[in-house]
């Protein structure tokens, strides 16, 4: 299973690394989307799948999965929601002040 | 006793304290409570002088980071003392002179406090006893020069004169530093005392040379030496106290202390000896060759400066080669240079501390500098003459006057060395003595200059812009001081001798006795080094007569061959390469920037991964694998690769949703119960926002790539998709470490929580948490700044 997962993370980065290669703004950030999605898959499988209950000591299993990746993972879904939404509402004012969601002809303005 | 650390550190404290005693005091001139510091500090290292001469030293330490052997160590000795004595001596009368000198106009704090910056990196440097502590000294003795330097920075030679001093010597010194870390490695001490004691069986390892001529570049380099000389006469833009203090008494000559206080490490072996000599003498002849054709006053002093840090530093070549000799009669006899060389070290700051203090006073009464404008001086500055006089002919090796008495010392080593049995030995010997007369003729040629030059002849009133007329008697002080002490040096030598450069000398060339002479006399009579004396007064004065007849000699150098010109070549050209190399791949591009980094990732991950074997597939502990898992990541496969392919941004974004959903089941799968919750909240804010921005967004055109861009790009994404999935099997393979997850399984007992994922949040990791909430607060602050926040530009066409 964590073998299969790691190779679902692979393709899921190849596609981000596709998109952020790219001079459309919005594929750049659906692109850092992907790439966060990607990296806390690999994060969990990083941990082991499927190893004992859920970590819930009132379930009184006799083993848990590692509960330390689900807690950065809990971390790092927040954070990029933050960075996807910030980025977002740049490309939304850049788009306002320059006319353009290509990156290529943003390069060179005043407020480079 | 801590009072010696204390010395080191009261300069720095007292020019921290500049800036607040300004707003106190109004248009005092602090200059005066700054001349406090200095006199305490000779004060107090005078006191010293009787411990000094009775063979005994100070030391004092205090732990600064002991792990890595760097304790801040003060040690005195006679060289440290000479040096101390120097700094504080000449500081004190710098100090004095530069309240009358300075204009009302300039910035009395500033330039005090780094004044006083450079007097306690100056101590620093020639009291640490640890390599580390003395090389930060030292670099701080760069960056208060360069400050002084450029102390009148509205001008464009400042800058010039500033950067290039810099760059120059603290060149020398990283090399310096290099050399420092060389002998650490070879002896596990940074302490010279300790090094200078184990040295002794390790002139067979194979960092001794290279640890040897990095620190002589650093002492190359701060003291002037050909070829690095050249930052020196830009230096002279700095204030002419500056000059006097720094780039001629103390901070030059770092160098020349750097080099005697290796001289018990290295001394003794032929490179040193040779590579020491040579340079030294190159710079004596070169130095006082290029000062003649100099006309501004302080330029001709600089390369007097130079010409004499050559003669010192040849001096302690010389001398070096006692070391070999040992305690033997030929040890003594090479010994004395040594002995000449930290003589004519306390001269030189005399004498020509003297002389920057004329130049400056002509300067300051007359307005210019230039000898061409200048003439006439004797009758209008009386005073100020009779120390040109003084200075001078000191300089020059004159009779009555202590230059004598060390240059007659220098014409014997010269001599001495000349002769040299075994290691030293070398048919071209005869040139030593050769070079040290001519070089010494020239120095009498450049002496005249200054006084006949500037004080005889006509006084041209139209040639200058002030009626010149002595200045107040406060500048008049230092010089008549130092001038005092070339005249009474010449009576009384041995008050110095026996006091501090014999305690000296017996530091630098341990166990040789006898080196030092018993006492100093002017009248050794009718010999070969008076003879030479006598040739240089002669010849000297007729080639300063028919000076005009012979100086097309100065033409044969072609103009563009000169370090100067090789120093803004390299200047220029490594500035152009630099920022071509940056303009090359500073695009501005954002593109190109991932396509580095996602190219730097692939090479240097996917290399390690090949390169070091850590390349590993096994399944043997992966989970089995149910069909509806397996159906949901050929969903995800499938759905990731047609973003790719799909025309419409809103397919696009809502297969990122089903990307997103999946996930959150592949959560529940996984036994997260919170992640899945908290994926399935984010998931659907984030497709809510992606739709609410396309509402003011353009719609998706084709990526207008060439099709082989594209390629590129997919090559490079196929990369690296490859090697984190390459990098998460290997890792998945392979169990290097125990797992800490045991440890928050305990959370119930630890934390209070029943659910483990929680109690790490917001217990065990708790500060990540809250600053994961800084994080989200941050971005709410943008984006809200974003949307509300209108350019400047629009505001004020809204008139608000």
């Amino acid at each position: 299973m964590e073998s299969l997962i790691i190779i679902l993370v692979g393709v899921l980065s190849t596609v981000a690394f596709y998109l952020l290669l790219s001079r459309n703004i919005v594929r750049v950030i659906l692109g850092t989307a992907i790439l966060s999605h990607a990296a806390h898959l690999m994060i969990l499988a990083m941990g082991g799948l499927k190893i004992g209950s859920a970590p819930l000591l009132g379930e009184e299993a006799e083993t848990y999965v590692d509960a330390l990746p689900q807690a950065l993972i809990l971390t790092a879904i927040v954070i990029s929601f933050a960075v996807t939404a910030f980025i977002l509402v740049l490309a939304y004012r850049a788009y306002q002040e320059l006319g353009t969601d290509d990156l290529e002809e943003m390069r060179g303005t005043d407020n480079e | 006793m801590h009072l010696l650390i204390f010395s080191i550190l009261l300069p720095f404290l007292t020019a921290a304290l500049i800036p607040l005693i300004r707003r106190r005091i109004g248009d005092f001139n602090i200059g005066w409570l700054v001349l406090f510091i200095p006199v305490l500090l000779f004060g107090f290292f005078a006191s010293q002088i009787p411990l000094v001469s009775s063979r005994e030293t100070l030391l004092s330490s205090i732990e600064w980071i002991p792990s890595l052997g760097i304790n801040f160590t003060a040690y005195l000795d006679g060289l440290s003392l000479i040096m101390a004595l120097l700094i504080t001596g000449v500081g004190s009368l710098v100090v004095l002179y530069s309240i009358y000198y300075l204009s009302p106009t300039d910035s009395f704090p500033h330039f005090y406090a780094y004044l006083l910056l450079f007097m306690g990196a100056m101590l620093g440097v020639v009291l640490s006893d640890n390599l580390m502590v003395l090389y930060v000294f030292w670099e701080l003795t760069s960056i208060s020069s360069f400050l002084l330097i450029a102390f009148w920075y509205h001008r464009k030679n400042s800058r010039y004169g500033a950067q290039k001093s810099l760059l120059i010597t603290v060149f020398g010194g990283f090399a310096m530093f290099a050399g420092f870390l060389m002998l650490y490695a070879m002896t596990g001490t940074l302490s010279i005392q300790e090094t200078a004691a184990v040295m002794g069986q390790l002139t067979e390892h194979a960092l001794f040379y290279p640890a040897m001529f990095l620190i002589l570049l650093g002492a190359f380099t701060k003291s002037a030496q050909f070829p690095f000389h050249i930052w020196l006469p830009d230096a002279m833009e700095a204030p002419t106290p500056v000059s006097a203090y720094l780039h001629s008494a103390t901070m030059v000559k770092a160098g020349i202390y750097l080099v005697a206080r290796f001289t018990p490490i290295f001394g003794g072996t032929s490179a040193w000896f040779w590579t020491i000599t040579i340079v030294g003498l190159i710079t004596l002849f070169w130095g006082a060759f290029c000062a003649i054709r100099q006309t501004d006053l302080k330029a001709l002093l600089a390369y007097s400066t130079i010409s004499q840090l050559g003669l010192i530093m040849s001096l302690l070549g010389m001398g070096s080669a006692a070391l070999h000799y040992g305690n033997t009669e030929a040890g003594a006899l090479y010994g004395l240079a040594i002995f000449a060389a930290l003589f004519h070290l306390v001269n030189h700051s005399t004498f020509k501390g003297a002389l920057f203090m004329v130049v400056g006073i002509i300067d300051h009464q007359v307005g210019t500098r230039d000898i061409r404008r200048l003439g006439g001086l004797m009758t209008l500055l009386p005073v100020t003459f009779t120390f040109a006089v003084i200075g001078s002919f000191s300089m020059a090796g004159l009779p009555l006057l202590n230059g004598f008495l060390s240059k007659e010392m220098f014409f014997t080593a010269s001599l001495n060395a000349a002769s040299m049995p075994g290691l030293f030995s070398t048919s071209w010997g005869w040139l030593i003595p050769v070079i040290a007369w001519l070089a010494s003729v020239l120095t009498f040629i450049y002496a005249m200059i200054i006084v006949f030059r500037t004080f005889l002849g006509n006084h041209d009133s139209k040639a200058v812009e002030k009626r010149p007329v002595e200045p107040p008697i406060g500048m008049l002080i230092s010089p008549a001081i130092l001038s005092i002490l070339i005249v009474g040096l010449f009576f009384a030598p041995n008050l110095l001798g026996d006091h501090l450069l014999k305690p000296a000398l017996e530091q630098l060339l341990p166990g040789i006795s006898g080196a030092s002479p018993d006492s100093i006399y002017a009248w050794h009579g009718v010999n070969a080094e008076l003879l030479m004396t006598i040739g240089i007064v002669l010849i000297g004065s007729v080639l300063f007569i028919t000076f005009d007849r012979w100086k097309g000699i100065f033409k044969i150098q072609p103009a563009g061959w000169t370090f100067n010109a090789l120093y803004n070549y390299a200047l220029t050209s490594s500035e152009n390469a630099a920022s071509f190399v940056t303009r090359s791949y500073m695009t501005g591009r954002l593109h190109q920037y991932f396509f580095y980094i996602l190219l730097f990732f692939v090479v240097s991950t996917g290399g390690t991964l090949l390169l070091s074997d850590a390349l590993s597939i096994s399944f043997v502990q992966d989970a089995p694998i149910s069909i509806y898992e397996l159906m949901l990541v050929i969903v995800m496969i499938i759905t990731a690769i047609s973003i790719l392919f799909t025309r419409s941004r809103l397919s696009a974004i809502l297969m990122n949703g089903v990307l997103g959903y999946s996930i959150s089941i592949f959560f529940v799968l996984f036994r997260a119960p919170d992640l899945a919750l908290t994926q399935l909240v984010i998931e659907t804010v984030t497709t809510a926002l992606f739709l609410l921005c396309f509402n003011y967004l353009p719609e998706w055109k084709r990526e207008p790539l060439p099709k082989r861009k594209k390629a590129r790009n997919a090559v490079l994404a196929i990369a690296g998709g490859l090697v984190i999935t390459l990098t998460g099997l290997s890792v998945n393979s392979i169990d290097l470490f125990e797992t800490i997850s045991s440890y928050f399984q305990n959370s119930y007992e630890l934390a209070g929580g029943q659910n483990i994922v929680n109690s790490i949040l917001g217990d065990f990791r708790a500060l990540d948490t809250m600053l994961e909430g800084l994080v989200l607060f941050i971005a709410g602050i943008g984006v809200y700044t974003l949307i509300r926040l209108k350019l400047k530009k629009e505001a004020g066409t809204d008139g608000d």
